[in-house]
């Protein structure tokens, strides 16, 4: 098994969402796994020098500048196809599972998506990935020379710094690249706190939090207490008074932090799906028959604006 | 504008699933099926386009079973104008799936293919990206909002970072995310007036693919169940176990 590995970029940062992944990569290809990286005038590609890859490699040019999908396919495909990964994998996000699915179309590969565990048996490869919104596991065989996958973040968890740096590697690229996606902007809620996938804390609030307003002030005051990241439900998304990117759940993101608190949250099945991997969970709701508490290690059966200030007094004499 | 608009039957996401007795699927005497939902929100959306003047023609297709007819009549009531059932009883991975439907595009030649990011089955969430890349077309993933241009998409897309904005130039495929809009309710003349709509039946053969699947589903395990822990009865007391039981804070 060769591995290439697809860092997450924005085109000129490289983020460190790709570490589950290169983890994934440790375990299976030890020897054998290498990083690709895509965009123009990179920043940060040293984050991933130091786990043991053979080389990071990196495909720059100003027609990469930004993350369109369409173009970074057609790397990941050229790349695939001159190291001849026979797996070439990312971190379970929106940009893997675009990118990666259509450089699998490109390639005319399969794809496994939200890997959990991966073996091999017999010579057949064996991966484990939930279904019907996580409610279930699927086990999936592939039979194909090469194939694609997302790996779920918190199932993989961080690599072991190898010491010493894989070679820094330019691919140079042959392909025309598509023009037919113009980039205009991203917008994104400016936090100033930690990513929400990767945050040893993430506090989540729900609908009943009435306003943008009293949620920033409740669920954004206690994350910053203790240090760690906003989540919250499709309904508080919905309802506006949470950023589309922080719902965590079926359709948002997959968190697994040490802790995870969940305010006002009476906890769906698709909620349930992108945090029931915390370690410990914290249940705070006015609704002692909630569902949330099913999977909560510590409930708190109480009116949240009536707790979270004592709450966040006793976490600061807590912490000293 | 015409657009085509694929939608898949999946078991109703309020149903309860579990695996069967041998453990090769999920248990499915009697299990209700639906339009899966993130397709139901790429059909409103082309029905609002058509609405608003900027499209003609809605064809809606499906790859499965003969039931997925149920869910081709569901999307005529909705407001599609005809629909085709390319029917396999095949089990189908991701590619085999994009490859037909490739074939359907071929044949239909629409301007726009519109269709959910996932399915709420196998929650793979990659035809839509595998179609484009086998048709050369661009894409625009995960949409929350469209406005048609002349000649282009504008899309605003949901991503883990915030909200993207792209233009993709038709012939283009999106994928639609939950907040794209809210699916109407399919009215009484709606299911009436389907049944006079057209509905074509084909087969891979009809359309020139061979399928084969290199991923197939082997087993269906039951995650482990978390145990539902200690009530607490005070703040205080919660922060006490956090810091000396959990050793979280």
């Amino acid at each position: 098994m060769k591995i290439l590995i697809v860092a997450e970029t924005d085109g000129s940062q490289i983020s460190e969402k790709s570490l589950p992944a290169i983890a994934m990569a440790q375990r299976l290809a030890p020897n054998d796994f290498h990083i690709l990286t895509i965009g123009h005038d990179l920043q940060g590609i040293d984050k991933l020098t130091g786990y043991g890859a053979q080389a990071v490699w990196t495909a720059q040019s100003p027609d990469l500048a930004k993350p369109v999908t369409d173009k970074y396919a057609v790397v990941v495909k050229e790349a695939a196809d001159q190291l001849g990964a026979t797996v070439v994998a990312g971190t379970t996000s929106t940009f893997s599972r675009d990118l990666l699915a259509r450089a699998a179309g490109l390639m005319d590969a399969p794809m496994l998506s939200d890997v959990m565990s991966l073996e091999q048996e017999n010579g057949q490869v064996l991966a484990k990935r939930p279904i019907y919104s996580a409610n279930l596991v699927g086990v999936f065989a592939v039979d194909a020379p090469r194939f694609l996958l997302t790996a779920r973040g918190p199932a993989w968890g961080k690599p072991n710094p190898t010491g010493g740096a894989s070679e820094v590697k330019t691919l140079t690229l042959s392909s025309a690249l598509p023009n037919k996606t113009q980039w205009h902007s991203l917008t994104a809620a400016a936090q100033g706190r930690p990513d929400l996938t990767q945050a040893r804390v993430v506090v989540s609030g729900g609908r009943p939090l009435k306003d943008a307003a009293t949620f920033e002030q409740y669920i954004g005051g206690l994350a910053d207490t203790l240090g760690g990241a906003v989540g919250a439900t499709r309904a508080a998304v919905d309802s506006g008074i949470a950023a589309n990117e922080l719902q965590v759940g079926q359709t948002g993101k997959t968190v697994a932090p040490d802790l995870y608190i969940a305010v006002a949250v009476s906890g769906s099945v698709q909620h349930l799906a992108g945090m029931k991997d915390s370690k410990v969970i914290v249940a705070i709701n006015i609704d002692p028959e909630a569902p949330i508490f099913s999977v909560a290690d510590y409930g708190l059966v109480a009116d949240l604006y009536q707790v979270l200030p004592t709450l966040q007094e006793e976490i600061k004499k807590a912490k000293g | 504008m015409k657009i085509l608009v694929p939608v898949k039957r999946v078991p109703d996401p309020y149903a309860k699933v579990a695996p069967n007795a041998d453990g090769s699927d999920i248990a499915r005497d009697s299990l209700p099926y639906a339009v899966n939902p993130f397709d139901e929100i790429a059909l409103e959306e082309a029905i609002r386009l058509k609405e608003a003047g900027s499209a003609t023609e809605i064809v809606a297709v499906s790859v499965g079973s003969e039931e997925s007819t149920e869910q081709l009549r569901t999307a005529l009531a909705m407001g599609a104008d005809r629909a085709i059932l390319v029917q396999t009883s095949d089990w189908l991975d991701a590619p085999a799936v994009a490859r037909l439907l490739a074939a359907v595009y071929r044949r239909e030649n629409p301007d726009l293919i519109l269709l959910g990011k996932q399915a709420v089955d196998m929650d793979n969430n990659q035809v839509g990206q595998m179609l484009a890349a086998m048709l050369d077309l661009p894409q625009a993933t995960f949409a929350s909002k469209i406005e048609a241009q002349s000649g282009q998409m504008r899309v605003e897309r949901e991503t883990d970072n915030g909200t993207e904005t792209v233009s993709v130039t038709l012939p283009a495929i999106i994928t639609a995310d939950l907040r794209l809009n809210e699916p109407r309710y399919v009215a009484l003349t709606g299911i009436v007036r389907a049944r006079s709509k057209p509905l074509e039946t084909l087969t891979s053969a009809d359309l020139g693919v061979s399928v084969s699947a290199s991923v197939r589903l082997v087993r269906v395990e039951t995650p482990p169940k978390r145990q539902a822990g200690k009530r607490v009865e005070s703040p205080q007391q919660l922060v006490q176990l956090l810091k000396e039981e959990a050793k979280v804070i």
